[in-house]
């Protein structure tokens, strides 16, 4: 891979190496010295123009992790507040020499105009309401772990807010591409217009909710909530909420975080045995460091970037095992 | 130079400015005459003498009069020059991005005689002092033909008629609210009642902005792939049959902005049945591109109305065929390049297309056999006739509106810039047949290739 951008890029193939070196990261993450020193030398820039939580330190702790120098531009207190062009950003941050760029946008398309005006490899942690890659590849690992066999057939439902979310566009791809079989639910309000095109099916109601081997509920945007596209939480709750009623013995449980308690999950399922919510989380460390890995010292491209850059130090080194 | 030829020559288009220029004197020689209302379809000579159509010929009938030059059009084709009813000139406020001069000299390189300026400016043309200004400017620095359309509601507010009449007066072709549309039935009402005295046709962009919302493409696969807000068909359609229902009521006339809906398509049709004296354009980039462009997020294709679909894109192929859409329009609108490099949701709506007008439909249309050569002509100069005025017709006694054009001849567009100030071409970079090799506008020479070999005799 030379950046990532798009789940749609991905071949089953490039996913799985993801996931497999992600694998040999969590068992570093076992030991008491977590730290490897891949990227020792390598600059790794995080530009977030949105607030984020657990993606930026998820990424912060990745690059750490592989021995990458970081730097975290926020869209608030820096140039961007002074109305600075994002290309006008990419190319003062460019004059770093980072070996890659995370960007956070709240609009489409801005991880690929990143990589058009900067040399280094890009990744998206989120544009507007189109991508979120590495969520849907964290997703996957986890769901692998717990599974403990290949994805293919697996049922997946991706219940909510599916029109503004990122989570679910990539969600439906990457599910997809390892052979799960996808339907999304919501309020017909929160579907956009011929989202089967990419592949899944419609449900506006929880009635077959029974055939999901997964449920994936995605976050109730509050700050998204104009107009009527949903009467109340308190309706759509009723209709759309996953408790303890709806969640069955053997079905597994995922949600992007942060959780709504109360909207999109009752209190008792965010705990239930089923859920993975929990592992999520964590594996979104081990899941980035093994996209920053693939990117800048493990994938074909990246030996092709390596040499092009001077200075010592540049060999990629693969973690031991331990 | 002659007292003959330093005299302004008469335009068969008296409602339109230009500058002073002098009149024409040309033979040419050899061309292919295309102009499918005056039945001509073949080669021959024409003879154009003090601005005028002066006589037709046979291939090598006709001499040249001294102090006549004589163009050897062998191989070239002869169409009536084209009219374009909606055009962004920018000015005054974004001089920047295209100003009178650069907008028609892009226009005469495009083969047009004559544009209609939209007064979506800064300030918004809605007074007669405004009106005046860019009259006069015109005069002084217009390569073609322009008339300027004056706002609808003042301020373009969509609340108040603007002084419609003093407008009209002052020489306001008609009126538009263009880039908005006009959102009240009961101001676009008084609007059709007060267009009994002040003449004028409305020229309406159609759009329900209760529906198309925040949307920045076309709604559909490609919309929801991308997590963009859609903009859907039914915004356009519906705001069309709205407005149709009350000019019929009222008896006014309107025409209808940039269709880009197969359902729109329908709406027109229903209201023409209905006897609502009503008139619709379409664009070049809605006849010949589609939302799957968008996927790549180039922001190249962002306009509105937006993209949209296969089936769409062949009905207004169709309709423009049939003549349920009288006239093609460029909507040429120049944007500068720090807009339009900005990510896909943020970056202006708007396009420019006088340049490559001709030459992206007789590649995409005309060459693919979908659109006959002659009603593309027809077509590409209807526009005069929707806003009553005279059509450019090559007819002894016309004055010279002309476009030799050269079928054979392909380019890269934007490969040797663009004569228009701003380069946001949706066609930069494809290789188009069908290059305008020199464009007469009301009876003088507008624009004329450099490479074009030309003979004084």
């Amino acid at each position: 891979m030379r950046h990532l951008l798009s789940i749609a890029d991905l071949r089953r193939a490039d996913i799985e190496r993801v996931l497999d070196r992600a694998e040999s990261f969590a068992e570093v993450s076992g030991r008491e010295i977590k730290k490897v020193p891949t990227l020792r030398g390598r600059t790794i820039i995080n530009l977030f123009y949105e607030a984020s939580t657990r993606t930026s330190s998820s990424f912060e702790l990745a690059a750490k992790r592989l021995s990458a120098d970081l730097l975290n531009i926020k869209a608030q207190g820096s140039a961007v507040d002074k109305g600075e062009s994002l290309k006008d950003t990419v190319h003062t941050l460019s004059a770093y020499d980072p070996a890659a760029i995370v960007i956070r946008s709240p609009h489409a398309g801005a991880a690929q105009l990143v990589a058009r005006w900067s040399s280094a490899a890009v990744i998206n942690a989120g544009d507007g309401k189109r991508e979120h890659p590495t969520q849907a590849l964290l997703d996957l690992f986890t769901l692998r772990r717990r599974a403990g066999r290949p994805l293919d057939g697996l049922k997946v439902w991706i219940v909510g807010d599916v029109l503004h979310s990122r989570v679910a566009r990539s969600g439906i791809l990457a599910f997809s591409r390892m052979g799960c079989d996808v339907t999304v639910c919501g309020p017909p309000t929160l579907i956009p217009r011929a989202i089967e095109s990419l592949g899944c099916r419609v449900r506006y109601s929880l009635d077959d909710l029974a055939e999901a081997d997964v449920i994936y509920a995605l976050r109730m945007q509050h700050e998204r909530m104009g107009g009527s596209l949903v009467p109340s939480l308190r309706e759509y709750a009723a209709r759309y909420q996953i408790d303890a009623r709806r969640l069955g013995a053997n079905q597994l449980l995922m949600h992007p975080g942060p959780v709504n308690r109360g909207v999109e999950l009752d209190a008792a399922v965010i705990d239930s045995p089923q859920a993975l919510i929990t592992e999520q989380v964590e594996s979104g460390i081990v899941v980035r460091m093994a996209v920053l890995y693939d990117l800048l010292a493990g994938g074909p491209d990246a030996h092709a970037r390596a040499g092009r850059l001077s200075g010592a130090d540049r060999e990629p080194v693969a973690p031991q095992p331990a | 130079m002659s007292a003959a030829e330093a005299r302004p020559s008469a335009s068969a288009l008296p409602a339109l400015d230009r500058r002073p220029t002098p009149a024409a004197q040309a033979l040419i020689r050899g061309a292919h005459l295309l102009d499918p209302r005056a039945g001509l379809d073949g080669p021959g000579d024409l003879l154009v003498r003090d601005g005028r159509i002066a006589e037709l010929g046979a291939p090598g009938a006709l001499e040249a009069p001294s102090g006549c030059e004589v163009v050897e059009a062998e191989g070239l084709h002869a169409f009536p020059a084209f009219f374009d009813p909606h055009v962004h000139l920018r000015t005054p406020g974004r001089e920047d991005e295209e100003d009178v001069a650069s907008g028609t000299r892009a226009a005469a390189a495009g083969g047009y005689c004559a544009i209609v300026a939209m007064p979506n400016t800064d300030p918004v043309v809605d007074s007669a002092s405004v009106l005046g200004s860019l009259r006069d400017r015109a005069r002084a620095e217009a390569h073609v033909g322009t008339a300027f359309l004056a706002c609808v509601t003042r301020g373009q507010g969509g609340e108040e008629l603007t002084e419609m009449a003093e407008l009209a007066d002052a020489g306001a072709l008609g009126f538009t609210d263009d880039g908005f549309p006009v959102e009240r039935a009961g101001v676009l009402r008084q609007a059709l009642q007060y267009q009994r005295l002040a003449g004028g046709v409305l020229c309406l962009h159609e759009e329900d902005r209760s529906l198309s919302g925040a949307g920045v493409m076309h709604e559909g696969p490609v919309s929801a792939a991308l997590g963009l807000a859609g903009i859907p068909s039914v915004s356009e359609s519906t705001a069309i049959a709205r407005d149709a229902a009350l000019a019929g009521y009222e008896n006014g006339r309107m025409h209808v902005q940039h269709v880009s809906a197969r359902e729109s398509v329908v709406a027109v049709e229903q209201a023409k049945q209905a006897g609502v004296r009503l008139s619709a354009e379409v664009t070049p980039h809605h006849l010949t591109l589609t939302d799957e462009c968008v996927r790549s997020l180039d922001t190249g294709y962002k306009m509105n109305p937006p993209l949209r679909d296969e089936a769409d894109r062949l009905a207004l192929v169709e309709a423009l065929r049939s003549g349920t859409i009288d006239c093609v329009a460029t909507d040429h609108a120049p944007h500068s390049r720090e807009e339009k490099e900005q990510p896909f949701e943020v970056a202006p709506m708007g396009v420019i297309g006088l340049e490559t007008a001709f030459a992206s439909l007789y590649t995409e249309l005309v060459l693919p056999g979908r659109l006959e050569l002659a009603t593309l002509v027809e077509r590409m100069s209807a526009g005069a006739r929707v806003l009553d005025l005279p059509q450019p017709a090559m007819a002894p006694g016309s004055p010279a509106d002309l476009c030799l054009v050269d079928l054979n001849a392909s380019w890269e567009v934007g490969e040797a810039g663009y004569e228009s100030r701003s380069a946001n071409s949706c066609f930069a970079g494809r290789e188009l047949a069908g290059r305008v090799r020199m464009t007469l506008a009301g009876g003088s020479v507008a624009y004329r290739e450099r490479t074009f070999a030309i003979e004084a005799v």
